[in-house]
């Protein structure tokens, strides 16, 4: 699904990711944990299309197409999904009738109908319901106003409306309560699928206990450090990064 | 060879001449005397030019040059369809064609009594002493309402009656179809005490073509009246647009009004209020999308001469392409003016490097006990929204119509009456569609 061979990106001439291979195969669930500041966020807004970086790889493919140089809303309707670390609020735009544009824009791609407004709604309740998030959110301004976690609602909401083929995750766990973990960790793992894949980026090992990964690799210094399962995420919530070796490529096989 | 300006008052004076039989008023001496003095003025003074600090930024070159036809021909374009299509429900519908009225066109409907609504022409020739000379002459002299004068022919005459509320809008639909035709429309709109209404003045045109429409519109607020006026200027793309808007108000009334610069190729709206009585309260929105070259401009002038004044101003604009937005924003505050209250913001948005927006708040405060504040902000998309859209797939022409779009909704959100709120978001998607190509 993925495949990412010697990815180096840099920005205003700062070197950031500095040569990442990853491959992520259809149904997996990949973690990517690693100090702030590593590179983690950069590589998947990078994956979504954010322009701005200067990006050199061998190679990024997506369903075997070559992601680099193509548009951002073309990589969305072509399936990838970023829900972001911060999500952006928009004044003016009401939730509602960005949810509906995005998914018919992405339904258009697909050639399937457009959803009218009645079709919409019974869509986004139902995934209202999933979620646990109140209907007066739609007829705000998108993200505006909205708490941490309610934020972060919104955007598995968006995911769970859209339904992509892979997902990236960034912290999508960070500021939530346990309870509004447990209903995220709900939404994703409602879209795990054989034909799906999902990248979660977080720093706990919490969210991994509800959504369990199958690969775990440490992001330290633009170059993962070091991958491994499950094992290597609990490692790291009793250990730390500190014995992480940053900035050397990583060790062939896992630890655990 | 005479020069431009020499030769521009000379035609207009020979229009004058061929055209005063026909003027209507011409039994009123008082009038006809006027409109020669107006004439003489504008002889003496020409348009302005860019040297003139009140014109700046806006070139009158083309205004100058241009011999426009004076006096309509008979339209024989189908207007029912325009008509159907712009009328707002439940309004009091006045139409006027290439600037006169035309009654069949028109449904006033049932007014209540206590409101007189009728064509300015009817007025000068059937009720000339309805007709208050000093608001008819009242208007800073300057071209425009000199020209204005001289060539009056017909508009809105509106007269409230104490304490007579409307509660329908009125709505004054101007149809332009004629190409190299100069529209001198006056319109009349006199609330007296404690009364109110709602104007919607609204300009449109058949067709593409150049021409000008010059508008002047006196307004009389007496103590505690209050009007709701709008102005929906839709013009041609290739038409002229100058309205001068005279508003005088007395103790406790209450003016607001309510811009929308779409249209025309070269726009300029000037606001004058003059609070005259104590506690009066006037409060201007403006909302102007400029594309291609087109030139937009709103001047403002809130004289506050007695206390307790409050006045507020929020103008918007969203400018692309290679065209040029001007806001001149003026408050002044006499020495009577005490706990005078004026709040003044223009915010822009340019969605090209290309276009231009030139805003200046201009303060002249003689007393000392007075809130004044001001801001001018001029911004461009902001990216990290452009990309949140475009990473749910929606397209980044379509991104950035919405994040224009809710930049300018605001000013729609904020016009009470709701038929013409829908009309007005009608507009604005329209006019978004075209900014974007
Ligand atoms: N646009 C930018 N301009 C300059 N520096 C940038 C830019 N974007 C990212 N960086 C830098 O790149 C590095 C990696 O940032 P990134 O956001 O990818 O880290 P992260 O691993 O997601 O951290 P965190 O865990 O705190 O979210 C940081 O040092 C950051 O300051
Ligand atoms: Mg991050």
């Amino acid at each position: 699904m993925l495949d990412i061979r010697n990815l180096q990106v840099s920005v205003d001439g700062k070197a950031i990711l500095k040569g990442i291979d990853l491959q992520v195969k259809a149904g997996e669930v990949h973690a990517i944990m690693g100090p702030n500041g590593s590179g983690k966020s950069t590589l998947v807004q990078l994956l979504a299309g954010r322009e701005g970086y200067a990006a050199r790889a061998d190679a990024v493919l997506y369903q075997g197409a070559e992601l680099l140089g193509m548009a951002a809303e073309e990589r969305a309707r072509q399936g990838i999904f970023l829900a972001f670390q911060y999500p952006v609020e928009i004044p003016g735009v009401a939730n509602v009738y960005f949810l509906k544009a995005a998914c018919n824009a992405i339904r258009r791609h697909r050639n399937l109908p457009e959803l009218d407004a009645i079709d919409f709604l019974a869509l986004i309740r139902s995934r209202l319901k999933l979620l646990g998030m109140d209907e007066s959110l739609l007829y705000r301004p998108v993200n505006a106003g909205f708490s941490g976690g309610e934020k972060k609602r919104n955007e598995i909401l968006q995911m769970a409306v859209l339904e992509p083929t892979l997902a990236l995750l960034d912290e999508s766990d960070s500021g939530l309560d346990i309870d509004a973990l447990k209903v995220v960790a709900g939404g994703i793992n409602a879209l795990r699928s054989p034909q799906r894949a999902i990248v979660l980026v977080t720093h706990y090992q919490r969210l991994l206990d509800y959504v369990v990964p199958d690969r775990v690799h440490v992001l330290a210094d633009g170059r993962i450090a070091r991958s491994g399962d499950r094992q290597l995420a609990i490692e790291l919530e009793r250990t730390g990064y500190a014995d992480t070796p940053a900035g050397h490529p990583a060790p062939p096989a896992s630890r655990a | 060879m005479n020069t431009p300006q020499a030769s521009s008052a000379s035609y207009y004076a020979a229009a004058y001449q061929r055209l005063s039989p026909l003027l209507p008023g011409g039994g009123l001496g008082w009038l006809t005397q006027a409109r020669r003095a107006a004439l003489a003025r504008f002889a003496r003074h020409g348009f302005p030019t860019q040297r003139d600090e009140d014109w700046k930024y806006t070139s009158l070159a083309a205004i100058a040059a241009a011999r426009y036809d004076l006096w309509p021909a008979a339209c024989v374009d189908p207007l029912a369809g325009v008509v159907s299509q712009r009328a707002l429900a439940g309004a009091h519908l006045l139409v006027f064609v290439n600037g006169r009225l035309h009654p069949g066109l028109s449904r006033p409907g049932d007014l209540p009594p206590g409101v007189r609504l009728n064509s300015l022409a009817y007025c000068l020739e059937e009720q000339p002493a309805s007709v208050d000379p000093l608001l008819l002459l009242g208007a800073a002299a300057a071209a425009f309402a000199d020209l204005n004068l001289a060539f009056m022919a017909d508009g809105a005459y509106l007269h409230l009656a104490a304490d007579c509320h409307l509660a329908a809008p009125i709505q004054l639909l101007f149809i332009a179809s004629q190409a190299n035709l100069a529209i001198q429309q006056r319109n009349v709109l006199w609330a007296a005490a404690g009364s109110s209404a709602c104007i919607i003045e609204q300009h449109v045109a058949l067709g593409e073509g150049s021409y000008l429409t010059n508008a002047l519109s006196n307004v009389v607020l007496e103590a505690g009246a209050s009007i709701e006026h709008y102005l929906l200027q839709q013009e041609s793309p290739a038409a002229s647009h100058i309205a001068t808007i005279d508003v005088r108000q007395q103790a406790n009334s209450s003016y607001s009004s309510a811009s929308f610069a779409f249209g025309a190729h070269l726009a300029r709206t000037g606001i004058t209020v003059a609070l005259q009585g104590e506690a009066a309260r006037c409060s201007l929105d403006g909302l102007y999308l400029t594309a291609g070259r087109q030139h937009v401009d709103h001047h403002t002038c809130i004289d506050h001469r007695q206390a307790g004044g409050t006045s507020r101003q929020l103008y918007k604009g969203v400018l692309s392409g290679a065209s040029r937005a001007v806001f001149n924003g003026r408050v002044v505050v006499h020495p009577d003016a005490q706990r005078s209250d004026a709040e003044q913001s223009n915010r822009n948005l340019l969605l090209s490097d290309k276009a231009e927006i030139d805003t200046k708040p201009q303060l002249e405060i003689w007393a000392d006990d007075v809130k004044c504040s001001h801001a001018a902000t001029v911004a461009q998309l902001d990216e990290e929204q452009v990309f949140y859209l475009r990473s749910r797939g929606i397209e980044q022409a379509k991104a950035r119509t919405m994040l224009s779009r809710a930049f300018a909704r605001e000013m729609i959100d904020r016009v009470a009456c709701s038929p013409l709120q829908e009309a007005l978001d009608e507009a604005l998607r329209e006019k978004l569609r075209v900014m974007s190509c």
